[in-house]
């Protein structure tokens, strides 16, 4: 077998492999959404359909494809059935890059476990997720109708804000790594012994909270807020197009996931001294994370829509900003010692700037127009 | 590169080119559009400029469009079209001698241009188009015209900053 032939199966065998796991993971993590938000408002949670109502996503899934497709009148085609298709395709795109484990040894040949190792592999998939906004604003704007194309508007500028703190946060990792290779950011954190939560650890919150938004997800989904829009862009979606909206979700869950796991977490590495097992300790990382995320949605009330443009533009990005800064100066004059030290300082300043967070947030909230009271129903 | 691809690659973004201005539909427009900047960036993948490749899908296609497209979509251009059949002949007859200039212009260039990058493909070093030799570039080579340009963006950002403040008032 030549060595080129032998790279493009391996290249056809890992793609596919992702993509099946990312797949058979959206009905997994559907019901565990279900199951976990339940289990936080003591509810049972789906419990009908096979053991721990495990079955009842392939049930869904079904009822979905087998459901009548309705195309409203008056929906620009073309562009309402591009539009799941561009939601799922950036979301799958993206895992590309991402690595999942210690290279392996195959019939004497090294292969990475990793679909491709581009040496920008960050811009790569921050690339795709501003190519993601396409899904939404096409959806919403096609339908012709007027929830969807609010829900859109909304979505759009949300994910144009966002994409900035998370850049930012990103941009500081980089520094840090001297390189966009997310392998390279792996090795960094095994070297070091350092993972990089520590030393970034503003860069980690900003992540965290930027990616919840960029998500769309419980707090921020302004977009498809129930309470208002219906359902927003997504509202004139039926049968299997609505479904793949919803994949392409869950699978975006999952890449933000082991985006944060491979930055943050130190990648697939054991923590602790534990024993290495492959890929297992990257699942359980991402598991953690897409668990946070639930707990997330669980918790907090959708924040109001002026309130979150405020919040991404007055404190996340000068905050990211100022990370930045210092992570850049330090990374400068003291490159040999920089983790302790911006461990150190991030620390610190975590502590500062959730004060300032705290004070700054009242003002802007006190600032915020208020809307005029609700006249009484009938009244 | 292969010739093969290129010409198959040129022929798309050419036809998305045309479909942007022949389209009566604003949002149809700016679509082709981006598939024309997607194009655009598997060219600059094909000659080893990863980096160039990706910022221009981040920028062009994933920042600058979707502004656009939020603009149509705001706008909701749709009924207007009869507004761009009365072209006054003048603009038509602009539009035309501007268009045969430039493309003597690229006929007289392109046979230039031909024989430059004969030269200088042996120069080209390997690492050419990595996001190091790039930013190197930027920021040693060509310092004043990026910090010009940085101004420039800063001003353009204050502007707006102001007429939005000026419109809450």
């Amino acid at each position: 077998m030549s060595d080129t032939l032998f790279t493009w199966i391996a290249s056809l065998v890992k793609a596919v492999l992702v993509f099946a796991v990312l797949m058979s993971l959206v009905p997994l993590l559907i019901w565990l959404e279900r199951k976990v938000v339940a289990w936080m408002q003591q509810r049972i949670g789906p419990n009908r359909c096979g053991p721990f109502g495990l079955l009842q996503p392939m049930a869904d899934a079904v009822k979905l494809i087998i459901k009548e497709n309705i195309i409203p009148a008056g929906v620009d085609r073309v562009t309402y059935y591009l539009a799941p298709i561009l939601s799922i395709v950036p979301a799958l795109a993206a895992f590309a890059v991402v690595p999942f484990g210690e290279p392996v040894t195959i019939l004497g040949r090294t292969v990475a476990l990793q679909v491709a190792d581009v040496n920008i592999g960050i811009l790569y998939i921050l690339a795709l997720s501003s190519l993601a906004v396409y899904g939404v604003t096409l959806a919403g704007w096609s339908s012709n109708n007027k929830y969807s194309l609010l829900g859109a508007l909304r979505s759009s500028a949300q994910m144009i804000s966002y994409e900035i703190p998370i850049g930012l946060a990103v941009v500081s990792v980089v520094l840090m790594a001297g390189s966009l290779s997310l392998k390279d950011i792996v090795d960094l954190q095994r070297e070091s012994g350092y993972w990089l939560v520590f030393p970034q650890l503003i860069s980690f919150i900003i992540f965290l909270i930027a990616s919840n938004a960029e998500l769309n997800r419980p707090p921020f989904d302004m977009a498809e807020a129930e309470s208002e829009l219906v359902a927003g862009f997504h509202t004139e979606y039926t049968g299997f197009r609505f479904a793949m909206f919803f994949m392409g979700e869950y699978v975006n869950l999952v890449t933000v996931s082991a985006l944060a796991t491979v930055m943050f977490l130190g990648g697939w590495h054991a923590p602790f001294g534990l024993p290495e097992i492959p890929i297992v300790w990257f699942l359980v990382k991402i598991f953690a994370f897409i668990i946070f995320y639930m707990w997330i949605r669980a918790t907090l009330p959708r924040i109001r829509y002026d309130l979150l443009m405020a919040f991404g533009w007055k404190v996340l990005i000068p905050v990211g900003f100022l990370n930045l800064a210092v992570t850049a100066v330090v990374v400068t004059l003291a490159a040999d010692r920089a983790m302790p030290l911006l461990t150190a300082v991030n620390v610190t300043q975590a502590v500062v700037v959730g004060a300032v967070i705290k004070i700054a947030g009242r003002r802007v909230e006190r600032r915020a127009p208020r809307l005029a009271p609700a006249p009484e129903a009938g009244g | 590169m292969t010739l093969l691809p290129f010409v198959a690659l040129s022929v798309v973004a050419i036809a998305f080119a045309l479909l942007l201005v022949l389209n009566r539909n604003a949002v149809h427009g700016a679509l082709c559009l981006v598939v024309n900047f997607a194009v655009v960036a598997v060219f600059f993948l094909m000659l080893g400029a990863e980096f160039i490749a990706v910022v221009q899908v981040a920028v062009y296609a994933g920042a600058i469009m979707v502004l656009f497209l939020f603009v149509l979509m705001l706008l909701n251009i749709q009924g207007q079209e009869d507004g761009l059949e009365q072209k006054p002949r003048s603009q038509i007859l602009i539009a035309a001698v501007l268009g045969i200039l430039l493309l003597a212009e690229i006929g007289v260039l392109a046979p230039m241009a031909a024989g430059l990058g004969g030269a200088q493909a042996a120069a080209v070093p390997a690492d050419f188009g990595s996001p190091k030799l790039v930013g190197l570039t930027l920021f040693q080579d060509h310092l004043l015209a990026f910090e010009i340009a940085a101004f420039i963006l800063l001003a353009a950002m204050m502007g707006a900053v102001v007429l939005a403040k000026r419109r809450l008032a």
